[in-house]
């Protein structure tokens, strides 16, 4: 189920097979990655990440304003030349947009890949290891998972503000946090998988062939988690942005810093919403809600290609593939009948 | 035997999540490099307030924390003073007991909260089915406006709907419980008035607790629709009413685990929705709690929404021992 090529292939072969005539070797076969059934929800998924990265990194090179530059007073009104506005402190609000959905973003990747790496590793030891260390690791994952993980969040953000480590205070340590906290469902996910594959049979072989648990784990056992893997990281990243929102929104984000939810902070705290100051909230808000979504609706997509079970036939593709059928049954009843005339 | 062996391993299990947090919720705070009442008092006194006041505030926190004890000895202190429901003073509105701020706003949570839910959770549950059974275009919109919901943060929906049909269309009151002049009290006069404040951030809740629980339940019945049972009790030709209801119920297990386990999310989720709402509930008067460094407050409410879900969660996965029956059947442990 883990393997990616055997689902494209299982996917690819449909129908009575006909045999296939020695090809002129003009093309090359085709590579692996072509035969994954990428769907229009993975392109519109990729489209909207790659659009608000964009904006992210490549938007603050052309803008002419700065983030931390004065242009304005209090919440001024769209015109043409700040088309968001002003937000509360004067600042162009594309301009802290742009800066603000960076810097989300940079966190995102940071806390995601930090929490996809322990949780890969917690769940793969538990999962291939077993016995006592499994029973152990996945206590301590129980028994995380069922504390509320904001609270942690909470809790720690607030015993960080008060550090004098100058690291700490920063987004990295703001990432460092949300990382620790927010791996337990990947390795749970993972440990599923990881102790079906420690039962095949090429881990035998490699057992046998000498190979240390570090080396099987990463060359024999990691392979068979890669979709869940990618999987489970597009999540994290999703998550980690809406983490640091969610605490940037509390008032426990990195101070001095533009994030998407300092932006939110920010316009409810200066009363945006009452005043009618849309230009101040909306741009945060569904820049927040495309980041999501995106991330969400890509993972989804991946869970299609990975995982053909939740697919469902597409008409076009159904009345394609009956036509392939036909067509190699066709075939073979051609070549039955010249074997036919042969004989 | 089954089901026993199961309820005890859960409640051990619970057991010891309870103590971890409530070892975390003590010992967290307590990293802070250096005497954490100096620096709470300190940035107190920045506020203005008396010499008096905190110097009372001092002895108040020596006393209660224990400081000058042994780490054990001041763990213990903590856990006897919230088992007597003495969760200490505010800083902020010195000298209110937390209790009492705590009993004023948890209230408004759980009629906000505990409704919004469980009518996610059930409406999710259908929708999702429907969607999985039916297919095709019904299958594609909600899905996608589930996906929508789900993926959408609870303080962005939030902050749509109150902009939009709060403050541009005006149906609903802008923000707050309850209209000026008016005070909780058991009243029909206040309820009534209340209800209208209540229904903007109660929905903004349901809809993207419908939208996760359609999401899990579609991909769980699409699951089920492609099993052999399926195929074996079509072949048969049971009827489409009959077969809807294995695999309504056969889909559901896991999704009443995934409400246990979403539990947390959720009620995370609903606190940032209060501040948006400025609704006065726990998640308010977290959010005050922090500005002010009301620190009391801040270990107080966390330490509540930690008990409350974990009992809850607990409660549902009691529920799902009796529900399945594979738990009832079991003879042996089984992982």
């Amino acid at each position: 189920m883990t393997n990616i090529q055997s689902n494209a292939v299982v996917a690819e072969t449909e129908g009575p097979v006909a045999p296939v005539e020695p090809e002129t070797p003009k093309a090359k076969a085709r590579p692996a990655w072509r035969s994954l059934n990428f769907g229009p929800r993975l392109w519109v998924s990729v489209g909207i990440i790659l659009v608000i990265t964009l904006l992210a990194f490549v938007g603050p090179l052309f803008y002419p304003y700065g983030p931390d530059q004065k242009v304005g007073s209090i919440y001024d009104s769209p015109s043409a030349e700040h088309i968001l506005g002003t937000e509360n402190f004067g600042y162009d609000v594309i301009a802290v947009l742009m800066a603000s959905t960076r810097n989300s973003l940079i966190n995102g990747l940071l806390a995601g890949t930090l929490a996809t790496f322990i949780g890969v590793l917690i769940g793969i030891l538990a999962g291939y290891v077993g016995g006592w260390l499994e029973e152990a690791l996945m206590g301590i994952t129980n028994i995380v998972l069922a504390i509320p993980a904001i609270v942690i969040l909470i809790l720690i953000s607030i015993s960080l503000q008060s550090t004098n480590i100058p690291f700490l205070k920063g987004i990295a340590g703001l990432a460092l946090v949300i990382g620790i906290t927010s791996w337990p469902w990947t390795a749970r996910a993972v440990r599923a998988q990881a102790s079906s594959v420690a039962t095949r049979e090429h881990i035998d072989v490699a057992k046998l062939s000498g190979a240390r648990t570090p080396g099987i784990l990463v060359f024999d056992v990691l392979p068979y988690l890669a979709s869940y893997v990618v999987m489970a990281w597009v999540l994290q990243l999703a998550s980690a942005i809406l983490a640091e929102s969610t605490l940037s929104m509390l008032g426990l984000g990195v101070s001095g810093t533009n994030s998407l939810g300092m932006q939110l902070h920010w316009a409810l705290a200066f009363q945006a919403v009452a005043t009618g100051a849309w230009w101040a909230f909306l741009p945060p808000t569904i820049v927040l809600t495309l980041i999501s979504f995106g991330f969400l609706y890509l993972q989804s997509s991946l869970d299609e290609v990975f995982n053909p079970r939740l697919r469902r036939g597409k008409k076009k593709n159904l009345a394609a593939a009956a036509k392939r059928r036909e067509e190699a049954a066709r075939k073979l009843a051609e070549q039955g009948d010249a074997v036919g005339v042969a004989a | 035997m089954g089901l026993r062996r199961y309820l005890v391993s859960k409640t051990a299990w619970y057991l010891g999540a309870l103590l971890v947090a409530v070892v975390l919720n003590f010992l967290l705070p307590r990293l802070i490099p250096g005497n954490p009442v100096d620096v709470i008092v300190s940035q107190l006194g920045r506020g203005g307030m008396s010499s008096e006041a905190q110097a009372a505030i001092y002895q108040q926190f020596l006393e209660q924390f224990g400081l000058d004890k042994p780490l054990w000895d001041q763990f213990w202190i903590y856990v006897t003073h919230a088992l007597q429901g003495n969760l200490g003073l505010s800083f902020s509105f010195y000298p209110t007991p937390v209790s009492d701020l705590i009993s004023q706003s948890l209230p408004f949570t759980l009629v906000l909260q505990i409704p919004a839910i469980i009518l996610g959770w059930i409406i999710g549950n259908l929708l999702g089915a429907v969607a999985a059974y039916k297919g095709g275009s019904w299958d594609k919109s909600v899905f996608t406006t589930s996906l929508v919901f789900n993926s959408m943060p609870y303080y962005c929906l939030s902050i749509i709907l109150l902009y939009g049909l709060a403050v541009v269309l005006g149906w609903f009151p802008p923000g707050g419980a309850y209209s000026l002049g008016n005070s909780p009290e058991w009243s029909w006069d206040f309820f009534s008035d209340a209800l209208q404040y209540w229904w903007l951030p109660f929905l903004s809740l349901l809809l993207i607790n419908i939208g996760g629980q359609a999401v899990g339940m579609r991909s769980m019945a699409i699951y089920e629709l492609g099993s052999d049972y399926v195929n074996y009790s079509r072949s048969l030709g049971i009827g489409d009413r009959k077969m809807t209801g294995y695999i309504f119920r056969n889909a559901m297990l896991p999704q009443i685990t995934g409400l246990a386990l979403s539990i947390g999310t959720m009620v995370g989720g609903a606190l940032i929705t209060e501040l948006v709402f400025n609704y006065p509930g726990m998640g308010t008067l977290l959010f005050s709690a922090i500005s002010a460094n009301d620190y009391p407050i801040v270990q107080a409410v966390t330490l509540i929404i930690t008990v409350a879900v974990l009992v809850a969660n607990y409660l549902v996965e009691v529920l799902y021992g009796f529900i399945d029956p594979r738990i009832r059947a079991a003879k042996s442990g089984e992982k």
